[in-house]
């Protein structure tokens, strides 16, 4: 244990040493970022911070001289004064003074940034515990958008890339010189969706929508995280921007429907359990693993367990029923619109026949694309 | 003052000494029992949330998860602030008051002794249930001290009822000890000393027991809507049933805000004796500095939604609570100036109170500075919820509100034993923490504007080598507090015999009296001293 430690500490120590060398890695400040709104912030955080310098340089200036001139120890004797209206006066007008400099650039900047004129693009961005759902209003387009660092890179088993933590499976694309409007809420608990880049932070809130905005100047990719604590893997629901060219974003579009057609193509055929199990696992990692844990053990009192359970041994509706439809006031979401219909099959069909259940029957993607039929019917009706 | 010890000593005659045996400590109202009670239980709460404060720096040391698992992690960071804030910050301050209140203004004891000792004995069974919840299936109360909901009711761990009632018990105890100080306050001063004439410690006291009694009911209420939320079907906070959960935000800072300037009010008051004590001079503005308390008091109830500036509110309430927010600063600077001018032009010497006093005149504005920093809303909208607001806050509550008390505890030590402090031990500390505090907490400021939220168990590799550099400091700061455990009990055990007026510049009746003072003090009222006719 104590060499564990010590061999921790001195790694770290290593570590440290190392990467003074590089020193790539001490970013001190906030990024000026890539939109102008985002360009006005940063200049309003330096304008500020030099302005605090300056006045801890006086005040500390003076204090400073004081300890070294005014010391018993040099033979100072204390002088009697202790009360000077004027000094006084003086000393609270001239805050005031700095105070109203700096809040008139803050007033124009929040100004602009409440500007909820019409966009071009409307995106909602909805908070989930512990992933995003981003829908392009006027394009059909819905996707959830997953933290993909593999486990082994955060249980210290394999080595962490460049951007641990901060990918996904699949990017928010969005195009440049376009005004953007995000429209936020959340499924369950409040997030904060947050892109420094962009210098848009606000919170999705259950049941409500805020509403921020963007344009994006430069083409590149983009990364946040999650800012409000919202559970367990808060840590672990970043954002991730693209901004491509209005061209590259007609043409990304485009490929994104294709692909969901193709994706609902392929609950029509017939898939074998070992198929289904294999892409199974897959879900339940990226889905499941979070609260259920990747052995279904669960965390009493918090997640149950499905290994084992009355619910994944059991009636096989009931087993479909709370994975489309979730458990109202649980942490337990209804994940009918998060996977395609194949997803859930194979998921269903896995956590029935994983860790020592072993049902052996395979739950079919036809059958619960039908399940998933009705709701999308009245909608339309 | 000899004359008036003798008078003491007469008039106390030795048979109203302490009770023998645990029962003293139990049925006790004597308010220096209490008040050291108050300051042990304080001490012992910041040992605990202090080893919850390390683990939670262990698991940051380097990225990736090691120690311990996110779920936990969340439990740590709930139950540190929980701890931090009301079991040591709070404790240590009615304990500071109940030692120095009565002894400051010349009475002979608080003016509720009862309920003194009944404000005390709640806060040991308030704070067992809420460790308790650690040992409970689903664990600690893991929505951090700011507890929004709806994780905190519908998303939250079964033990969430036992916080709740924990809560209300604290709550319960600051009410019945804010109200105890005033009272005293107001009805037991000495004769001839009038209300500006009172020291600065008890004038902050009785502006912070104010606010005390404003907003620990809020407080209350808030818990309470909770435990309907979850216990009675209600839906004050669940957009669901027609409620808000931004609401709750609303409903929490109008205690949350006044609650950190009832952190750091009696931390001005220690300073506010002690630089003019080592500075030999006496406070610069009096006057103003009371009226700058009063207005920072009153401003902190109109200033509670900075700390929500991205739920969306609209223009006019971001642009409102953004310029309440920035002219706080105003009447804070006031108080540093005067500070400031009363250094100027005095007779300095250093000992360890003194050192944590300018330490805390230094870093306590810089705290300041980064609060200025925040309340600008659009740039808020890039700190807020990170490590840069954790930094802010850490500045402002460590080496400010905690350093006050380590300052005011090394100057009325002597005053409590007897014995003067080992110097060279107090040093020690005093530099240990210093380092300490800075290297923890400067660089958090860095991490922070380079984009690493709060409340994350594991975090990407660019905030690396920062986060190290703090761990070391936190680890150092930790046990550098071990050094002032040792200075306390060897202040308590033995040490060089103290006067009466044990620092040479200290002025103030608490000086009047011997050391240690004896158990009861001013049976009769004193006559002022000259300096305070």
């Amino acid at each position: 244990m104590v060499r564990t430690i010590i061999t921790t500490i001195g790694s770290g120590l290593g570590l440290t040493l190392y990467s003074t060398a590089t020193l790539a890695d001490w970013t001190v400040n906030l990024t000026p970022g890539v939109t102008d709104v985002s360009r006005s912030v940063f200049d309003l955080h330096m304008t500020i911070f030099w302005i605090c310098v300056a006045i801890a340089l006086v005040v500390f200036g003076v204090m400073f001289w004081s300890i070294f001139h005014h010391r018993k120890s040099r033979g100072a004797q204390a002088h009697h004064f202790h009360e000077n209206t004027l000094v006084e006066v003086i000393w609270t007008l001239i805050p005031i003074v700095i105070l109203v400099a700096m809040a008139i650039p803050a007033t124009a900047t929040l100004v602009d940034m409440y500007d909820t004129d019409e966009a071009e693009l409307d995106i909602q961005i909805t908070g989930y515990q512990w992933k995003w759902r981003y829908d392009y209003l006027d394009h059909d387009l819905t996707f959830f958008s997953n933290l993909s660092t593999p486990r082994e890179q955060i249980s210290n088993e394999a080595d962490k890339q460049e951007h641990y933590l901060l990918e996904v499976d699949r990017h928010l694309v969005l195009p440049v010189d376009t005004r953007i409007r995000f429209l936020l809420t959340s499924n369950d608990v409040i997030h904060s969706w947050w892109v420094p880049a962009l210098a848009v932070k606000k919170d999705a809130i259950p049941g409500f929508i805020n509403d921020a905005w963007t344009v994006i100047n430069e083409p590149g990719i983009y990364r946040g995280q999650c800012a409000e604590l919202c559970g367990k893997d808060h840590g672990f629901m970043p954002v991730v921007v693209e901004a491509v060219s209005r061209a590259e974003f007609q043409q990304w579009l485009a490929d994104a429907r294709a692909a969901e057609q193709a994706e609902a193509a392929a609950a029509e055929r017939v898939w074998t359990l070992d198929e289904l199990m294999q892409q199974g696992e897959q879900v339940y990692l990226r889905a499941c693993a979070a609260c259920h844990l990747p052995n279904g053990e669960g965390v009493p009192g918090a997640f149950p367990a499905l290994k084992g359970s009355a619910i994944t041994l059991g009636d096989v509706g009931a087993h479909i029923d709370i994975v489309l439809n979730g458990k109202s006031g649980t942490a337990m979401q209804a994940f009918r619109d998060q996977l395609s219909a194949t997803e859930l099959a194979a998921v269903i069909t896995y956590e029935r026949n994983a860790w020592g259940n072993s049902l052996g029957e395979a739950v079919s993607p036809a059958q619960i694309a039908r399940l998933l039929q009705p709701a999308t019917g009245e909608a339309e009706q | 003052m000899s004359t008036l010890d003798t008078t003491m000593a007469t008039e106390t005659g030795g048979h109203h000494g302490p009770a023998k045996g645990i029962g003293r400590w139990l049925f006790t109202t004597n308010h220096k029992d209490i008040g050291s009670m108050y300051l042990w239980f304080s001490l012992l709460m910041f040992f605990l949330g202090g080893c919850m404060a390390l683990m939670i720096r262990a698991e940051l040391f380097q990225p990736g998860l090691q120690l311990v698992e996110p779920g936990f992690f969340n439990q740590m960071t709930t139950m540190h602030g929980l701890i931090m804030v009301f079991g040591a910050v709070m404790p240590a301050f009615v304990g500071l008051a109940n030692w120095m209140v009565p002894m400051m203004i010349g009475a002979p004891d608080m003016a509720l002794p009862r309920m003194n000792n009944w404000s005390f004995w709640i806060l040991p069974f308030a704070f067992a249930m809420l460790v308790s919840t650690l040992f409970m299936d689903g664990g600690a109360p893991n929505f951090g001290w700011t507890f929004y909901a709806p994780l905190s009711t519908t998303y939250a761990p079964p033990s969430v009822t036992y916080f709740i009632f924990a809560v209300h018990m604290m709550g319960i105890s600051s009410i019945m000890g804010a109200i105890n100080i005033i009272a005293t306050i107001l009805n037991m001063r000495a004769p001839g000393m009038t209300m500006m004439k009172l020291p600065l410690f008890c004038w902050t006291w009785l502006i912070t027991a104010f606010l005390l009694i404003a907003v620990m009911p809020v407080l209350a209420g808030v818990v309470t809507m909770m435990l309907m939320d979850i216990h009675f079907g209600t839906s004050f906070f669940d957009a669901a049933g027609g409620g808000d959960p931004v609401l709750f935000q609303h409903v929490f800072w109008f205690f949350g805000h006044p609650e950190v300037y009832i952190m750091i009010l009696p931390a001005f008051g220690i300073i506010s004796q002690i630089i003019p004590t080592f500075a030999r001079k006496r406070l610069f503005g009096y006057a103003s500095m009371v009226y700058a308390t009063a207005s920072i008091a009153i401003l902190s109830f109109l200033v509670w939604a900075h700390h929500m500036f991205t739920v969306g509110l609209p223009l006019a309430g971001e642009l409102f609570f953004m310029f309440a927010t920035m002219l706080i600063a105003v009447p804070t600077g006031v108080k540093v100036f005067n500070w400031v001018a009363t250094m100027f032009r005095g007779s300095m010497t250093f000992e360890t109170p003194m050192l944590f006093a300018l330490a805390f005149v230094v870093l306590f504005t810089i705290g300041g500075f980064s609060g200025l920093m925040l309340a600008i809303a659009p740039v808020d909208f890039q700190y807020h919820d990170t490590y840069f607001v954790v930094a802010h806050f850490h500045y402002v509550l460590v080496p400010g509100a905690v350093f006050a008390i380590m300052a005011g505890v090394y100057y009325w030590l002597p005053k409590w034993t007897g014995h003067m402090l080992n110097e060279r031990m107090g040093r020690l500390h005093f530099w240990l923490s210093f380092i300490g505090v800075n290297v923890t907490f400067f660089p958090m400021h860095f991490i922070g504007l380079a984009g690493m939220p709060r409340r994350i168990p594991d975090y990407a590799l660019q905030f690396a080598d920062f986060n190290m550099v703090a761990t070391l400091g936190a680890f150092l700061f930790g046990f550098s507090q071990l050094v002032f455990l040792w200075n306390v009990i060897a202040c308590v055990r033995g040490g060089r015999k103290a006067e009466a007026r044990a620092w040479e510049g200290a002025e103030g009746l608490e000086w009047e009296v011997a050391s240690p003072a004896p158990y009861h003090t001013f049976a009769t009222p004193p006559k002022l001293p000259e300096s305070l006719r």
